[in-house]
């Protein structure tokens, strides 16, 4: 089947993405969306934070337009530029201001990624004004009342560079998460993959035994998406120990000796 | 062509020259004789490598020419000089006596050798076996050498090599599977009840201990099997590659009970009161050290319990905040909750008025690692502490004071060791350099206040040129990807486009941001030698250097670093990356004082290391010294530390970080290029010219 080609605002999630909730995070969205608050998703790498999202846009009806910000990704890139097209100059919307015409949810991953200067963009649209200004239109783009924003952040890195400002942080609702207690994480990736669910427990397990490490040798343990990626190699034949292998320890790092530490737990659980 | 043979004569000199005849006393007619016998080349490599050996000790040189020719009928020439070498890292650690023993017995070295290559060192393991047992147990788990695996609950000791099986990778399955048994010890509650008094009540405490031991291991396989089955199988197999008999018959049955889920050990000591007759325990099974254990664990719990109340009371405070309630007021319970997860089939959380409380990731850890030791949370462990309860010293996991290093006979404890190049051996002498960390204290005193009045001029045309090099963000014309339209470009292209010629795709402009990432770390000499204007130079600089780099924003560092002696050397910490230029850190500028000689390798290797921890595009290292490496063993001084010095930039260039030397000295002295060379150096001789060269510095690596 051919891939589907759809604008950004017309991308509607129609299937039910499925989320296991943790706590009242969904109460909360839903709250926060029809008050017109943003909302701050913080959380490790993989615990489900994009899910989440998708899940929220999919339970909201709305469009939901998600930009993952990079170190180079600067305030026209999110509000739009000028092309040349045929001798003429065309504005062109970059992906915010697209969903805030639209009425959609814009979710801006990893957000400390991004240049400094896209919060000149980002904080008008957190606040109560809720508009967005164009400077190179000289237009000011008020927010409709479907428009949504959220962000969301990694509060591992410790770096001093990485760190959301207080400015920024406290225009948002936040919504903690994090890896799930141990039977919910295994119900998840049993869901997810089909998987036998003991091996999805000892799956889980092993992601424990990781998250352990974590600080003294690991930046960060498995992730549930890790889990998935293994459970789903597993169900398709590839032996516990060396989908372990591929999709968790390889992921985790690079260093010989933790990589050899990672194997010999998980060698030692199947 | 080749070289010609030596001389007897020749062989003599060289012989008397490096095993200094003339103190010693040293007999050399009769080796010089049997080295003369050799062919040519020969001659040169037994000479050579006794130059080496006897650069570490005359009398090991002396014994070794013997021996070498000897051995070098039977050996390679690697196992020669790995024997030579191991010999000499005997010398190092444990005296004249051991290494002459190792020269004696090259057998024994041989022996060793094939020993290794079947077998397994604990110290080549020993960083991922670390990690294996961090990841078991979620709580810190040390590893160290003894004489027999045993664990005192916080350490696993492990014997230093494990040759027991023909095979490298059992041999290391055997450590994995040691580190997983006792770790099972301190997991499943092998100590949950004082052993030492129901050995004391049973009346025979050494048969107890012995049944308990057997019996104990056999509830513990069974966890194992549960929570590790990969590595209960591995563990069988090694039981049966290591030749042990099979459990005798009428134990099977006590066996199969034990392994059960849900057996405590409140069975196994019931089962140990009765007059059993035990096999003898298996190797994996490690030995007991119950007095160590108990000691061990009294010390961790009392800890524990006061941090548990501390953080309590923290809690306490939060969650009373805003309402009327004080925080003693509250009581915190627990709660148990089926978890298949838990070893005892039960999670135990947090309550508040019977509600489970959300509790920081500190009070999780605490929490867990209490149910680890005593299967429940006391509640009397509820009670949040009172103010001043709790002496805070006892809250923090201890970490031993470099200070009292001194007081007793040293030790290494707590102490970064370093290897350090001799040249002569033309090896690294292992371990070699115990480091530490110490604090300058601060002086709060008008030295800041006057050195900034004194070159506030100064101080302006530093910030000047300083930021000048702050990289601003430029503008970058016709680009294919931009902000904004070029509008002379998109001018140029239509006309282009009039003319019928193809019309250019660089229309646009860009603003390039460049944001600085360098951390840069100056390593400021401290020693002795430095008493007098230089001390005062290097103040004065630094002060100088830490107000302009604050305009510039990058993360910067300043150590001083002096030594005396390899078991003393020290570095002094006066501004770490993380802390922010302060009161506090000019006083501490102020602090530096000079103490005592100047042994550079260290202290470039430890900063290199700190630097490397540094999460930045561009690692500078800024040497500032008084040129003359030196140390109170008199070995260091001349060629020994300017090779080392040497070796030790090199060593920093290797791993990404860019060396650069400052000498403060009125005379450039001619060995400065080749111990420097590695690094980029230069020679002032006035204060003033600090900061400037630093700057200049700055220039070339960021341009």
């Amino acid at each position: 089947m051919n891939a589907q080609v759809l604008k950004p605002e017309e991308y509607f999630i129609r299937e039910e993405p499925y989320y296991q909730p943790v706590g009242d995070e969904i109460a909360i969205f839903e709250a926060a969306y029809a008050q017109r608050l943003p909302v701050l998703l913080k959380g490790p790498t993989g615990c489900g934070k994009t899910r989440f999202m998708e899940h929220m846009a999919w339970r909201l009806g709305k469009p939901l337009i998600t930009v993952s910000c990079h170190d180079d990704l600067t305030a026209s890139d999110l509000v739009g530029r000028f092309l040349v097209r045929g001798g003429e100059t065309v504005w062109v919307d970059g992906p915010l201001t697209r969903a805030v015409r639209a009425g959609a949810i814009c979710y801006l991953d990893e957000v400390v990624e991004a240049r400094k200067d896209t919060t000149v963009v980002i904080h008008p649209l957190a606040d109560d004004r809720r508009v967005l200004p164009i400077e190179k239109l000289g237009e000011m783009v008020e927010a409709g009342p479907d428009f949504c924003l959220a962000i969301s952040y990694n509060p591992g890195y410790q770096s001093v560079l990485k760190d959301l400002k207080q400015s920024t942080r406290q225009r948002f609702v936040a919504l903690e998460f994090d890896y799930p207690e141990p039977e919910l994480e295994a119900r998840i990736v049993q869901r997810e993959t089909g998987i036998d669910p003991e091996l999805a427990a000892r799956l889980v397990k092993f992601a424990g035994m990781t998250r352990n490490l974590k600080g003294s040798g690991l930046e960060e343990g498995a992730s549930t998406r890790l889990l998935v990626h293994a459970a789903r190699l597993i169900t398709s034949g590839v032996a516990p120990v060396a989908a372990c292998r591929a999709a968790i320890a390889e992921a985790l790092t690079d260093d010989p000796e933790m990589l050899a530490a990672v194997n010999e737990l998980s060698s030692s659980l199947f | 062509m080749p070289a010609a043979a030596l001389t007897p004569a020749e062989i003599t000199a060289r012989l008397d020259r490096c095993l200094d005849v003339e103190f010693t006393f040293l007999r050399t007619e009769e080796p010089a004789a049997i080295i003369g016998g050799l062919p040519p080349e020969q001659q040169r490599y037994i000479l050579d490598w006794v130059e080496r050996v006897a650069a570490t000790n005359v009398q090991l040189a002396y014994r070794f020419i013997t021996r070498a020719i000897a051995a070098l009928d039977r050996l390679d020439r690697e196992v020669v000089e790995a024997w030579a070498l191991h010999a000499m890292d005997t010398y190092d650690q444990k005296g004249l006596h051991a290494a002459l023993a190792v020269i004696e017995d090259v057998e024994a070295f041989v022996h060793l050798v094939h020993a290794r290559t079947a077998g397994v060192v604990l110290a080549d393991s020993l960083g991922v076996l670390t990690h294996f047992a961090h990841g078991l147990a979620g709580r810190p788990l040390e590893l160290a050498e003894g004489e027999s695996p045993w664990t005192d609950t916080e350490t696993i000791f492990l014997p230093p090599l494990l040759a027991r099986l023909p095979r490298r990778e059992d041999n290391f399955l055997l450590y994995k599977a040691l580190v997983a048994r006792l770790w099972a010890q301190t997991r499943f509650g092998t100590f949950r009840h004082p052993l030492s008094q129901a050995a004391a009540a049973s009346g025979e405490p050494a048969a107890f201990l012995a049944r308990f031991h057997v019996l104990e291991s056999l509830r513990l396989a069974g966890c194992i099997r549960r929570e590790l089955p990969g590595l209960a199988r591995d563990m069988e197999r090694l039981r049966r590659a290591l030749g042990e008999p099979p459990l005798p018959a009428d134990w099977q049955a006590l066996a199969a009970e034990l392994g059960r889920p849900g057996t405590g050990v409140e069975r196994v000591l019931e089962l140990a009161a009765r007059p059993l007759a035990p096999p003898p325990p298996g190797f994996l099974d490690g030995t007991l050290d119950v007095a160590a254990v108990e000691a061990c664990m009294q010390a961790r719990v009392e800890r524990e319990r006061a941090q548990l109340r501390t953080v309590l009371r923290d809690v306490a405070e939060e969650l009373t905040r805003g309402d009327d309630r004080a925080p003693a007021d509250l009581r915190f319970g627990t709660r148990r909750e089926p978890d298949p997860g838990q070893p005892d089939g039960e999670r135990i959380t947090l309550t508040l008025d019977a509600e489970p409380v959300p509790v920081p990731e500190v009070v999780h850890r605490l929490t867990t690692s209490i149910v680890q030791d005593l299967g429940e949370i006391p509640d009397d462990y509820l009670v949040p502490a009172g103010d001043g309860e709790y002496d805070p010293s006892l809250l923090q996991d201890q970490e031993p004071d470099p200070d009292d290093v001194w007081k007793g006979t040293y030790h290494e404890e707590g102490a970064f060791l370093y290897d350090e190049w001799d040249h002569r051996r033309q090896h690294y002498r292992k371990n070699w350099c115990a480091v530490r960390e110490k604090d300058v204290p601060p002086v709060h005193d008008d030295f800041a206040e006057r050195t900034l009045a004194r070159y506030s001029g100064f101080i302006k045309h530093l910030r000047k040129t300083f930021e000048a090099m702050r990289d601003e963000d430029r503008v970058l014309r016709r680009q294919v990807h931009g902000d904004e339209v070029d509008i002379d470009a998109l001018v140029e292209a239509l006309a282009d486009a009039r003319d019928g010629r193809e019309m250019s795709d660089r229309l646009f402009t860009r603003v390039h941001r460049s944001e600085r990432n360098i951390a840069v770390c100056f390593m400021v000499d401290m020693s002795g030698s430095t008493q007098g204007w230089i001390n005062d130079a290097e103040r004065e600089s630094l002060l100088l250097l830490a107000e302009t780099l604050e305009t510039l924003g990058d993360r910067y560092a300043i150590y001083g670093f002096s030594g005396m002696a390899r078991k003393k050397c020290e570095i002094f910490r006066i501004k770490t990356f993380d802390e922010p230029y302060s009161d506090e850190v000019r006083a501490r500028i102020s602090g530096i004082t000079p103490q005592d000689y100047t042994r550079m390798g260290f202290a470039i290797r430890h900063l290199t290391r700190v630097l490397g921890e540094v999460e930045a595009r561009t690692r500078i290292l800024v040497a500032i010294s008084d040129g003359k490496p030196d140390d109170y063993d008199r070995y260091y001084r001349g060629e020994y530390g300017i090779e080392d010095t040497r070796r030790a930039l090199v060593e920093a260039r290797r791993a990404g970080i860019h060396p650069y030397c400052i000498t403060i000295d009125r005379e450039a002295r001619d060995y400065l290029p080749h111990m420097y060379g590695p690094a980029a150096f230069t020679v002032i001789d006035n204060v003033r010219q600090l900061p400037l060269k630093v700057s200049d510095i700055y220039r070339r690596l960021t341009t």
